[in-house]
């Protein structure tokens, strides 16, 4: 890297016998890795140990009574788990929250953030009101919507269906998503916020002097250039919305009839739930694993591309 | 706007009037543009804060005025001291803010000494350890968490080894975070921008590598600290299915899974769990209100800036 000098282009080092500037040398990379260590112990126990330890985990299966050897069966549980009904419904129940709240939670963000893109007097206290949902947890907003979807005392309870809408199969994946929106607008309007303005105003303007309006202003000048905002938060959003979990755990549990189980909501399910099945948990974990990598990659090389273009 | 002057000055040198132009071209002609401005905002912020609102009046109210009052006339204050003592809330408060503190330090102190090394140092393997650093984003944390409760448990390797249980502790909650690759990341590119000059002369006057680091590069990359701090904070404040997996004694919950304990405790008395639900915004929204531009600065990190 080019980041670092080498110790030969020091000039008061020239006249230094070889043997001191070895030395040195030692001695710089032994205070390079004692620097690395304490994030490397963290990273080795907790991310990377745990990580290889779940690929055996997932080829194991736990006996059926407690005492007996765990049973290696190979990749037949892969096959068992995400072949299951189980699976499939927990990974479409995922995938349609996240094309609920993704598209919506990004839209309403980006629309704040125009509206919020002017130059007038007390704008910065409405960037603040805007922002002011990063200040609730998923737990607070759960809490908050929870009466809001009462049917006996909730405001929404002179539309409420019945079952209401926390109990209602139709419903409930959907009440989870306003939640999530909601308590995810903050940070959506944040995001567009930084990448709307760091939009040169000339480039508006100079449109404007074409004579282009308002909306074909947005159309073929804003949105262009906002556009690896725009796909950086549908990646993190998607990746966020896949590993969605305390409103689940608040509000629905899984339930009703399993239309809010999402896949990490299952991982929990599988760990928790008498008798626990860690096994089955593993290989949840390595699918949820595989989808954030797929979007992860997506996002690296798009990035890099973009990088290059602009250099 | 300081984003904009931060580009301005990077990209396009030639507009040296930018404020000037967009004053006159970008303000509305007429007082009923400014008022339609504001209304429109005004009613979006409303709207945006609805929820929040509600929270705060329906914490205020008795139960059975639910959805009926808008505005606390005779105000329930007892709600607040029942959701801190009785609901446990200022302990869950006092848990998390425990926890948070170790997360955020640790995690500096590490991500700093890392990224030292990255920046300023040379040794063998140093392109490999770099790209182990930054796998670690793309392990999603789910996919740990069935081992790390296996370690961290009675029957676990770290009993075995150590003689002590990580569970239910707060060493448990905090310490398989203390360590972060996005942050090492974003610390070494601060580090980074440091001009080269000022290690030289550093070395001239005799400065060893931990006194550069701690009297130099610190204090020229504190906005970046300052931003992975208030990152670091809300994802450690925020957390949920750990804190929920690692803790089985409610004397040491967080409160988020108070939030829940609340919830389910008090089935008849949602003010309560309300009053709770406020007490938990209130260090939030502090810090978003003091740390604004650091917490956009920290979570736009990966965005804008790529």
């Amino acid at each position: 890297m080019t980041a670092t000098l080498d110790a030969s282009e020091r000039p008061a080092e020239i006249d230094k016998p070889v043997n001191t500037r070895r030395r040195r040398k030692l001695r710089e990379a032994g205070l390079g890795y004692s620097l690395l260590v304490p994030a490397l112990i963290i990273f080795g126990i907790f991310i990377f140990y745990p990580f290889i330890k779940n690929f055996i985990l997932a080829t194991h299966q736990v006996p059926p009574f407690p005492g007996l050897p765990e049973k290696n069966v190979g990749l037949d549980q892969f096959g068992d788990v995400l072949g299951s009904r189980d699976f499939l419904d927990s990974l479409w129940i995922t995938v349609l929250f996240a094309l609920m709240t993704v598209p919506t939670g990004i839209a309403l963000g980006l629309g704040l953030a125009i509206l919020a893109h002017q130059k007038l007097k007390g704008i910065a206290i409405f960037r603040t009101i805007f922002s002011s949902t990063v200040a609730t947890s998923v737990a607070v907003a759960s809490v908050m919507f929870y009466t809001l979807f009462n049917p006996n005392i909730g405001l929404l309870k002179s539309i409420s269906p019945t079952p209401p809408f926390l109990e209602n199969p139709g419903w409930a994946l959907i009440a989870i998503a306003i939640v999530t929106i909601w308590q995810n607008l903050g940070l959506s309007f944040i995001l567009m916020s930084a990448g709307l303005q760091a939009i040169p105003d000339e480039l508006v303007e100079a449109a404007q002097v074409d004579g282009a309006g308002p909306w074909s202003r947005f159309r073929n000048v804003t949105l262009p250039l906002l556009s690896p905002t725009v796909f950086f938060a549908v990646v993190v959003g998607t990746i966020f919305a896949f590993q969605t979990f305390g409103q689940i755990d608040i509000l629905t549990e899984g339930g009703p009839l399993g239309k809010t189980k999402v896949l990490t909501y299952a991982i929990y399910e599988a760990l928790r739930q008498p008798p626990p099945n860690p096994g089955k948990a593993a290989v949840l974990a390595i699918a949820l694993f595989a989808i954030t990598l797929v979007l992860t990659m997506f996002q690296m090389r798009f990035l890099e591309r973009r990088v290059h273009y602009q250099r | 706007m300081s984003t904009t002057d931060g580009v301005l000055a990077a990209g396009v040198p030639e507009f040296t009037t930018p404020a000037a132009a967009t004053a006159t071209i970008a303000a509305p002609k007429h007082r009923w543009g400014v008022f339609w401005r504001y209304l429109l905002l005004s009613v979006v912020a409303l709207i945006v804060l609805f929820p929040i609102y509600m929270t705060v009046v329906n914490s205020l109210v008795e139960t059975d005025e639910f959805s009926k009052k808008f505005f606390p006339t005779d105000p329930q204050w007892h709600t607040y001291s029942d959701a801190w003592t009785n609901g446990h809330v200022g302990n869950y408060l006092k848990n998390s803010f425990i926890v948070t503190f170790i997360i955020v330090i640790g995690q500096l102190i590490t991500a700093t000494l890392a990224a030292y090394a990255f920046a300023f140092l040379d040794f063998p393997f140093k392109r490999t350890l770099f790209i182990v650093f930054l796998a670690t984003l793309m392990i999603p944390f789910e996919i740990t968490i069935i081992t790390n409760l296996q370690t961290v448990s009675e029957s676990g390797w770290i009993n075995d080894v150590f003689g002590v249980t990580l569970y239910d502790t707060y060493a448990g909650l905090a310490i398989p975070f203390l360590a972060t690759g996005f942050g090492a990341f974003l610390l070494r590119q601060a580090f980074l921008g440091v001009p080269r000059d000022l290690q030289d002369a550093a070395s001239l006057d005799g400065y060893g590598h931990l006194r550069f680091m701690a009297r130099v590069v610190v204090p020229l990359a504190r906005p970046t600290l300052a931003a992975l701090a208030v990152f670091s904070f809300l994802s450690a404040w925020n957390q949920y299915l750990w804190p929920l997996l690692v803790t089985r004694d409610d004397r040491l919950r967080t409160v988020q899974i108070g939030l829940k304990q609340l919830r389910n405790t008090n089935l008849q008395d949602f003010n309560v769990t309300f009053a709770g639900a406020i007490l938990a915004i209130i260090p939030l929204a502090v810090l978003l209100l003091v740390f604004q531009k650091q917490l956009v600065r920290g979570l736009t990190a990966g965005a804008v800036k790529g």
